[in-house]
């Protein structure tokens, strides 16, 4: 999420603590140094994760600091990963493959794309999991895991850690 | 340096070629094929050696058995490079310890008695005063064990991960670029001497996973086993999940993986972008490894082959030398 405030004296240091207390983790800080329209007040950026459930108290602490929040954009799909299956995906029931990830609510499938060759022979797809924090990614990744097993499909991760 | 060499294939004759090419100071006192053996103390003539086997003679005499080299001849260092036994890791094993047990050195290439009982076999050399060296079972020429033994000592690693199967690898580079069924490009790799008749032990990733199991026990003090790695070989990869990693300028290669805090020993296919260090072309291996001082670090070099195996055997018998043989 994206949080936007007054480019006033001491307000960026008093930000930051908060963040930390609630258990945030920062990703940038932006200064903006001039405003792109007039309305728009020269400000500063700051762009952090936050475990679900903690911007009330966040907002909170900053309001005891003194620091005026103009905006709160909050992007609520954070990760993505892209992984690719092959097997039988069709005849196992594609829809309730995607389903058993999207139906967790934290995460879902945002992209598909699917090469079948010929009836009755495996097909092979690419899967975008979207989800709000990386401990949902990891978990729809073994939810995903799991379903392949029951399903005889390979799964193929990404090298990189999620 | 007097040498006792068991095993006179591939790897056991690269390194016979590399000792007279070299003029290295190393004389080889005892010999032994599967089928017979030469003891002599005062170093056996190695070109007639080569030229009789290279007929399809046996190397020396049938009545004199590998383990006969290994109790009578008199050597300094027994180079152990015999064909692997993933199972029961024998004979090797026995030539091994037998050599130990005379306070012997010992070099070997052979994968199976390091995966099955390091630390036995370590314990064993260090009882007898004597060292254990096994460059040559991991990546071949890529002085891996080393490096991170030495190079690296003080480091905690975190990550290894690799290409660590020359066949696997030639097998879906070719998949990649010429969009070759797996079958397809498995005939290839046959064809080109890349991959045996059953291709099993490559290609359902076994022996990337004894690398690892090599790897964790020797060098990152783990005690695993072949059944503790997870293990998903490249048999069902198709040519399209190819192209649809190919889609996102990314490929993908069979990856051994080590993450020794999570307990994690893996070898699967995994996705991995083009412009990564890892994405090495044909039968070559690589492996990254991640240190806490050092940061990252990738080695890129070939896997197997007779002299960039025996590359890493005459590497720890010279590093034997330097250190320990005396009157040398």
């Amino acid at each position: 999420m994206k949080l936007e405030m007054r480019d006033q004296p001491g307000q960026l240091v008093a930000a930051l603590k908060p963040i930390s207390t609630v258990g945030g983790n920062i990703i940038a800080v932006i200064h903006q140094r001039e405003a792109t329209t007039p309305t728009e007040a020269l400000g500063v950026q700051i762009v952090l994760e936050l475990p679900e459930g903690r911007l009330e108290r966040l907002l909170e602490l900053l309001r005891e600091q003194g620091v005026s929040v103009v905006r709160i954009g909050e992007e609520r799909l954070l990760y993505e990963c892209t992984l690719i299956m092959i097997g039988h995906l069709m005849h196992t029931d594609l829809s309730d493959t995607v389903n058993q990830i999207d139906k967790t609510g934290s995460a879902e499938v945002t992209e598909l794309s699917m090469v079948m060759p010929a009836i009755d022979s495996p097909s092979s797809a690419r899967i975008t999991i979207r989800s709000t924090t990386r401990a949902e990614m990891k978990k729809a990744i073994r939810i995903l895991r799991t379903v392949a097993e029951q399903k005889k499909l390979l799964i193929i991760e990404p090298l990189e850690d999620i | 340096m007097r040498v006792a060499l068991l095993g006179f294939g591939s790897v056991g004759r690269g390194i016979a070629r590399a000792i007279l090419t070299k003029g290295l100071d190393i004389t080889v006192t005892g010999l032994a094929d599967s089928r017979s053996g030469i003891i002599d103390a005062g170093g056996i003539d190695l070109a007639e050696a080569l030229t009789r086997k290279e007929q399809g003679e046996p190397c020396g005499n049938s009545r004199i058995s590998p383990m006969d080299v290994v109790e009578k001849a008199e050597y300094d260092i027994l180079v152990e490079v015999t064909p692997t036994d993933v199972r029961t890791a024998e004979p090797a094993l026995s030539h091994i310890r037998g050599a130990l047990r005379r306070s012997k050195h010992v070099v070997t290439s052979n994968k199976g008695p390091i995966a099955l009982d390091y630390p036995g076999l370590r314990a064993l050399a260090e009882a007898n005063g004597v060292l254990l060296k096994y460059e040559a079972t991991v990546c071949g020429a890529i002085p891996l064990i080393h490096a991170m033994q030495e190079g690296l000592a003080g480091n905690t690693i975190t990550r290894i991960c690799g290409v660590l199967n020359g066949t696997c690898n030639y097998i879906l580079t070719r998949m990649a670029a010429e969009g070759l069924t797996y079958e397809q490009a498995l005939a290839e790799a046959r064809d080109l001497g890349y991959a045996e008749a059953d291709p099993t032990y490559d290609v359902e990733g076994i022996d990337a996973g004894i690398k690892l199991v090599i790897l964790a026990n020797t060098v990152l003090n783990m005690e695993t086993t072949l059944d503790d790695v997870e293990r998903t070989g490249i048999t069902l990869l198709s040519p399209e999940a190819l192209q649809l990693a190919e889609d996102q300028d990314c490929t993908i290669r069979l990856i051994g993986e080590i993450i020794p805090e999570a307990g994690v020993l893996r070898v699967s296919p995994r996705i991995v972008a083009k412009v990564h260090p890892l994405v090495v072309e044909g039968t070559l291996n690589a492996v990254t490894v991640e240190a806490d001082l050092a940061g990252d670090l990738t080695f890129i070099g070939r896997g197997a082959g007779s002299t960039e195996t025996a590359s890493a055997v005459i590497g720890d018998l010279l590093y034997i030398q330097s250190r320990h043989v005396q009157g040398s």
